[in-house]
């Protein structure tokens, strides 16, 4: 059965793209991340990880701590590098 | 897991699925590889996966014009997309001396058949058009350099290797190795025991960790880099920017974000890998001075990962003398990445026959103590 709801929408990653890397034998979050590239977007995962460790729980028979979680990566939000550089050393 | 295995890799990166992966296509694949994390949780997965061979020294020329060879067959021959585009490197030189270095260095590379070529600021213009030469003296660019992407290579092995029978182990970690009369006999993981008669130590930045297992002591040490990657754009950077001068390099990855680093001379030997705003900071202000449209580019997401630099920044390949079934396949010191197809397939010649088609007699350990080293000068990051 297909199913090809996003879970991720800054990467375009599908529930079938998730079942797919479970079925390939990854079964923790982070393999996950890497190996459908969800989660990392402008959104860095806010929106897709705690649904896609929801999804890997079910389809793993474990509890969602056993499905870890990402670290998350900084900054909270993108930020212009205009405003992160110093620009005086002309 | 199998009860016994002609070689445990320990180390699910580059350098470990890559040395198996080159063992399977050549028929040997009774291996077990080892990770403790996930595949590729270590240097390879936080690399900028630049692939350069514009070296000061004429070995690690050779590995990487090998490599690239290499790479731009691989996806082809792995099945899989590794997202490999030669979009060239660009070296950005501030001085005279570095000038002058990159010349000779131009020249060392020609010589080695590496289409590599010396020009004026202007000159790399022509390559990136955003690029503010004030203050630059020299650049070099040689365009059959590029990027691949370190979790497509990562997957594409994995997959390859399942299918070629060898067992993978991620999640596992080894906790001993046993050796008699001065034999490895087992493998000891938290998962299982394995007897095996060789171990190839591919840990990277952990290496040492492994060697001391069986007390061989690794002169290899453990630096944090940073890296941090933009929002996707539309592609525009062509080539890896690079310079020596202040160790920065960055590119624009095959899905459309920029990813690059900038090394810290200051920063102490440790296991750390925070991200940090100084970093950022650094970076940024780096960037912009180069390339003064980046400044309305966002950064979205950093992270850190280890160097794990040898004292002469090459790595340490091939057989311990005191312990010849202990194969060390680490110390890569931040160009692990791009040389990994040439150093893995001298690895598996030197697993199945005994000797390679290049000497790698001069990465041995040994060279520490005989005092044979030859220091490479063009690291960066």
């Amino acid at each position: 059965m297909s199913d090809e709801k996003i879970v991720c929408r800054c990467m375009d990653v599908t529930v079938d793209d998730i079942m797919k890397a479970i079925n390939e034998g990854y079964k923790d979050i982070e393999s996950i991340k890497r190996v459908t590239g969800l989660g990392r977007g402008p959104c860095q995962g806010k929106t897709c990880v705690p649904i896609a460790i929801g999804i890997i729980a079910r389809a793993t028979e474990k509890h969602p701590d056993e499905v870890g979680y990402i670290t998350p990566r900084p900054p909270v939000k993108p930020v212009f590098f205009e405003m992160l550089a110093e620009e005086d050393s002309e | 897991m199998k009860e016994k295995a002609e070689l445990v890799i320990i180390g699910g990166g580059v350098s470990g699925l890559g040395t198996a992966y080159q063992l399977a296509k050549r028929g040997f694949t009774d291996i077990i590889v080892i990770e403790r994390d996930y595949f590729g949780s270590g240097a390879t997965g936080r690399c900028g996966g630049g692939i350069r061979q514009q070296f000061s020294e004429e070995y690690n020329i050779i590995l990487a014009r090998e490599s690239v060879r290499m790479f731009e067959r691989m996806s082809e021959e792995l099945g899989q997309d590794i997202g490999f585009r030669q979009g060239g490197y660009l070296i950005l030189a501030h001085t005279d001396e570095e000038a002058e270095d990159l010349r000779k260095n131009v020249n060392l590379q020609n010589s080695l058949d590496v289409p590599s070529r010396y020009m004026e600021p202007e000159g790399a213009l022509d390559i990136v058009p955003e690029l503010n030469i004030d203050g630059l003296s020299a650049a070099a660019y040689c365009p059959t350099d590029g990027v691949a992407q370190p979790f497509l290579m990562i997957k594409a092995y994995v997959d390859k290797l399942k299918e070629m029978g060898v067992e993978l182990h991620d999640h596992t970690e080894v906790l001993d190795i046993e050796v008699e009369n001065g034999e490895i006999r087992k493998v000891i993981t938290d998962k299982g025991e394995i007897k095996t008669n060789m171990v190839l130590n591919a840990a990277g930045a952990w290496s040492r960790d492994i060697a001391k297992m069986v007390g061989v002591e690794l002169p290899n040490k453990p630096y944090r880099h940073e890296i941090m990657a933009t929002e996707h754009m539309k592609p525009w950077l062509k080539p890896m920017v690079i310079s020596f001068h202040n160790g920065v390099y960055f590119s624009q990855s095959h899905d459309g974000e920029i990813v690059g680093g900038i090394g810290d001379p200051d920063e102490p030997s440790s296991y750390n890998i925070k991200s940090s705003l100084e970093f950022l900071e650094r970076f940024t202000s780096v960037v912009v001075r180069y390339i003064p449209i980046m400044r309305k580019v966002k950064v979205m997401r950093q992270w850190a990962g280890l160097y794990d630099v040898t004292p002469d920044a090459r790595p340490i390949l091939g057989p311990v003398e005191e312990l010849p079934g202990f194969i060390q396949a680490h110390g890569y010191s931040g160009h692990g990445f791009m040389i990994h197809p040439m150093v893995t397939k001298l690895l598996a010649e030197y697993i199945i026959d005994g000797k390679t088609s290049i000497d790698i007699e001069p990465l041995n350990l040994r060279r520490y103590t005989s005092g044979e080293t030859i220091q490479e000068k063009n690291v960066v990051g």
